[in-house]
């Protein structure tokens, strides 16, 4: 798996928590997301357009979203209210910005943030995009950010394209 | 000092609003896109303006490029996740006096909040 357009999610999304919920991020394995739909209660969606095409989902359990709005707002917010929503399409704006800006040389848009509450929901990306989900723990529980990028090279890719190349 | 706050999302124009307050500011007016802040700017008549880049209807970098050329000469801080030198670059040529970077710490926005008006105070 190719590591740099990963890694731009990994420091963003600890970047963003630490600054603005002063809550560290403990990063899990990062895998391809295949096979059984795994369900969320709360998901943060974007679109990336331009040199790097593709999607980003931030999503949480119920009670993860909840107690991470908390910290976000400094007040409690019940997940069927608008600010709730807003809050998390910040949330996820900010984790694809700051990734944005670390794609060195790309010239990238990011969408404005649609939010999904509904509980054991699932998203489906573009079929035939590899979508990396990189899990994340913190005090406030778990949850996940799923990249989606067309092109995205994995090592078979780089490895199949060698191959061919016959280097 | 009257601050105008531009954000689409009101998470962030709360959160900027608490900081501003903890700094002593509390005459602020809100507004929601560059179309939104246009209508409100003129009655406000703001010391300082806080403006997203990202925005429905009018995107920040519009509302700043149009707000110059009405000749007002208002210190405006662009608070945004666009984080490319080329972005910053693109915003101070359209006339903004200092630049943060989504997410910022409370101590961040005040210090650029109190170097941009001192600038501006010494510029006058």
């Amino acid at each position: 798996m190719d590591a740099s357009y990963i890694t731009p999610f990994v420091s963003s999304i600890q970047n963003v928590f630490t600054t603005m919920l002063q809550l560290s991020v403990e990063i899990g394995e990062p895998r391809i997301k295949s096979g059984g739909k795994a369900t969320h209660d709360v998901s943060g969606v974007i679109g990336m357009s331009g040199d790097v095409t593709g999607s980003i989902v931030l999503s949480f359990p119920s009670d993860t979203a909840e107690a991470v709005v908390s910290l976000f707002c400094g007040e409690s917010l019940s997940s069927d209210t608008a600010d709730f929503a807003d809050a998390i399409g910040e949330l996820v704006n900010m984790v694809s910005g700051g990734a944005k800006a670390e794609f060195s040389g790309k010239k990238v848009s990011i969408s404005c943030p649609s939010v999904v509450v509904g509980s054991n929901h699932h998203i489906s990306q573009q079929k035939d995009v590899p979508c990396v989900v990189i899990p994340c723990v913190t005090n406030c529980g778990q949850f996940s950010i799923e990249v989606a990028i067309q092109g995205l090279p994995t090592e078979e890719t780089t490895q199949a394209e060698s191959a061919r190349s016959g280097a | 000092m009257r601050v105008m706050l531009i954000d689409d999302s009101k998470t962030m124009r709360n959160i900027q609003k608490s900081i501003l307050g903890q700094l002593g500011y509390t005459d602020i007016e809100e507004a929601c896109d560059g179309q939104d802040a246009l209508s409100k700017v003129g009655a406000f008549a703001p010391d300082l303006i806080l403006v997203d880049w990202n925005m429905p209807n009018m995107d920040g970098l519009t509302f700043v490029k149009t707000y110059r050329q009405q000749d007002n000469t208002t210190p405006m801080i662009m608070v945004t996740t666009e984080a490319e030198k080329s972005r910053v670059i693109e915003a101070i040529k359209a006339g903004v006096n200092n630049y943060v970077v989504k997410p910022f710490t409370p101590d961040l926005l005040g210090q650029r909040i109190d170097e941009t008006m001192s600038k501006c105070a010494t510029a006058k």
